[in-house]
């Protein structure tokens, strides 16, 4: 099996994923699974989710030679532009297909969390597009920093459910929306933001991503050397190094430096998956924290530790301080705003522009940063 | 073997270890009240199949800085008499020593919620390899050969959880667990205990004409966060016993 494909049994990626869930979940876990095996081979769902991508959504999106950061970096950067796909970011691309996939599956209600705003904004519009009912998880700490992404949600007609517990933050969220989903398997459809939670998610939310890296691939003239993405859960990472697993594109993912999982943290459970997950010596999950509400998080996606322990990604992380430096430069450069947590992978790119020197860089811009303007001041 | 006695219904009342400093007395007034055997939740910082109040009954035994160590040291030192049963969540059954710890306390049992029949081989093994019985969950949406397979290869007693939800006092007793513990029984020699949600004598008194017994767990925690005493929550065990003693249903207090 090759790398990046279909999980091996029970949803591994080597010895991470799986499904650790209590025992009500799993039959509708199982109910994903076949529904999502059963439309992703049918030529007609695929064929209405591209149209929603390209009449919807506004894919392709371009890949943008960022020319004047370029030259002053000593190396050729090139933006995929998930940010000028509809709602600003690259999760719509998840949320269409899994949306789809409820509806196909005949559920009213989409159930998702969120933490920068950016998933819930697009869970909250593919549910306003299909005529399902939407709930939004999101920790406080999230709604007070992210309120522009709290107000369209609103105004899609989701219903927000604050979370109160823990860090207040995405894992908290997470937490709060597996449970309700545990009261309510047969109406709802839980759409997970990221490659991450019990199988199938990781798989199936990397395989409706993977357009970013398939669209990119085809868009640049030769496989670029440096291949990198930002790490929340790890989606548009997993998306963008889809298209390029099979390269010989060197893949890098960044996480926020209090958040993580990668590099501080050890093998463990977390949200119905085994991966690498930040926890003190007792095993308890410790809180993540970053300018970024989207990266505020202390896991990661399975598939993303497995590539990790085969050596064919690596990851590395950012400071808050840089990162907003990098928000600042692009504008200033390139006349593009971005996310903070898509400058994540921006600042490594500075960070590491000697190193880089006269390679081409293909970064993932995964989403836009209106939703910020309150932190960037 | 959890219980040696076949021909009472069970009673198990649970705590979450650490969540205040005389929690152990609750150990005793629980075994001096009735109980059969004693449910301990080693409190985790992601509880996702608990309602509010273990999440916050964890919150704070993890804020007074309770570990396996200092709960496993309390547990050692009250030599309890009565079975004693782990629950707790995948992130801390995996640690390397885990159960041999556990077993070393004089723990009899574990429940891992987040572990079902496909995931928990690894930490059956260690369980088994302690001297632990492992007791695994089934659901109201378990499908009659998950069912049938959960029940075939479980240890000590089978937790049948009486809702689709997390754990949390309810106004009554979902109508759905009499007929879950009824097919398990079908299935197993084993007890079959009803937990999540049996907030009063009268539900536990209901639950036990189809199972074996039951397992209180918010109702207790809730009062105790609301400033309860070990000797309180005794008191309250023991009406719970009143009402299952029989297995028929006596009339039970109007408050408890
Ligand atoms: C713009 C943007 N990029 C990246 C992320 C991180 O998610 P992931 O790692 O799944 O791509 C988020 C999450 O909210 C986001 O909003």
């Amino acid at each position: 099996m090759g790398v990046m494909s279909e999980p091996a049994e029970r949803g591994r990626f080597g010895e991470f994923g799986g499904r650790f869930v209590p025992e009500s979940l799993v039959p509708a876990c199982q109910e994903v699974e076949a529904a999502f095996r059963d439309a992703w081979s049918d030529d007609g769902f695929r064929k209405d989710l591209d149209e929603l991508l390209t009449v919807y959504a506004g894919r392709p999106t371009p890949v943008t030679p960022a020319r004047r950061l370029s030259a002053e970096l000593g190396l050729t950067l090139l933006l995929k532009r998930e940010d000028l796909a509809h709602t600003g970011s690259h999760k719509i691309n998840n949320v269409l297909g899994q949306a789809l996939l409820a509806r196909r599956m005949g559920k009213r209600r989409l159930l998702a969390e969120t933490g920068a705003g950016q998933h819930g904004v697009a869970a909250a519009t593919a549910a306003a597009l299909l005529g399902l009912a939407c709930v939004v998880f999101m920790g406080e700490r999230d709604i007070e920093r992210q309120a522009p992404n709290v107000r369209r949600m609103r105004m899609l007609g989701a219903t927000l459910v604050p979370v109160g517990s823990g860090s207040r933050t995405l894992k908290d969220a997470t937490n709060e929306a597996m449970r309700r989903w545990v009261a309510d398997t047969a109406e709802a459809y839980y759409c997970i933001g990221s490659v991450m939670g019990p199988h199938p998610y990781p798989w199936m939310v990397r395989e409706f991503q993977r357009v970013i890296g398939d669209e990119a691939r085809a868009q640049v003239e030769r496989v670029p050397d440096v291949v990198v993405a930002c790490v929340g859960g790890g989606s548009n990472a997993a998306g963008t190094f889809a298209g390029f697993a099979d390269t010989g594109a060197r893949l890098v993912g960044v996480e926020a430096a209090g958040g993580a999982a990668m590099t501080n943290g050890s093998p463990g459970v977390l949200h119905g998956h085994r991966s690498m997950v930040l926890q003190d010596a007792h095993g308890q999950v410790v809180e993540a924290s970053s300018v970024a509400a989207g990266l505020d998080y202390p896991g990661i996606g399975p598939e993303h530790a497995h590539l990790a322990a085969i050596g064919r990604a690596e990851y590395a992380s950012a400071g808050d301080g840089e990162v907003i430096e990098a928000v600042h430069r692009l504008a200033r450069t390139e006349g593009i705003i971005p996310a903070l947590e898509s400058a994540h992978a921006l600042a490594w790119i500075v960070r590491n522009a000697g190193d880089l020197a006269g390679l081409t860089v293909l970064m993932t811009l995964s989403g836009r940063g209106d939703k910020d303007m309150e932190i960037f001041q | 073997m959890i219980f040696t006695d076949e021909s009472t219904k069970k009673l198990v009342p649970y705590v979450t270890g650490g969540i205040t400093g005389d929690w152990a007395d609750c150990l005793r007034a629980y075994r001096d009240n009735g109980a059969d055997a004693i449910e301990i939740g080693l409190p985790f910082s992601d509880p996702m199949l608990d309602g509010p109040t273990i999440q916050e009954a964890s919150d704070r035994a993890l804020a007074r800085g309770a570990t396996l160590d200092s709960i496993l040291t309390e547990v050692r030192a009250m030599r309890a008499e009565v079975p004693l049963i782990v629950m707790t969540y995948t992130n801390l059954a995996i640690r390397p020593g885990f159960c041999a710890r556990l077993a070393d306390a004089g723990i009899a049992g574990l429940i891992v919620p987040d572990a079902p029949l496909d995931e928990v081989t690894p930490i059956r093994d260690a369980a088994n390899a302690a001297g632990l019985d492992l007791i695994p969950l089934v659901a109201p949406s378990t499908r009659p050969d998950r069912l049938r397979d959960i029940a075939v290869s479980a240890q000590g007693f089978v937790y049948a959880v009486s809702v689709l939800g997390t754990t949390g006092e309810r106004d009554r007793l979902d109508a759905g667990a009499g007929p879950l513990a009824a097919a398990v029984r079908a299935l197993t020699e084993l007890p079959v205990l009803i937990g999540f949600g049996v907030s009063t004598p009268e539900h536990a008194a209901a639950a036990v004409r189809d199972a074996d017994g039951v397992v209180v767990a918010s109702a207790l925690m809730r009062r105790l966060l609301d400033g309860a005493s070990p000797a309180e929550l005794g008191a309250m065990v023991a009406r719970f016993r009143e009402s299952t003693r029989s297995g028929t249903g006596v009339r039970a207090p109007e408050s408890v």
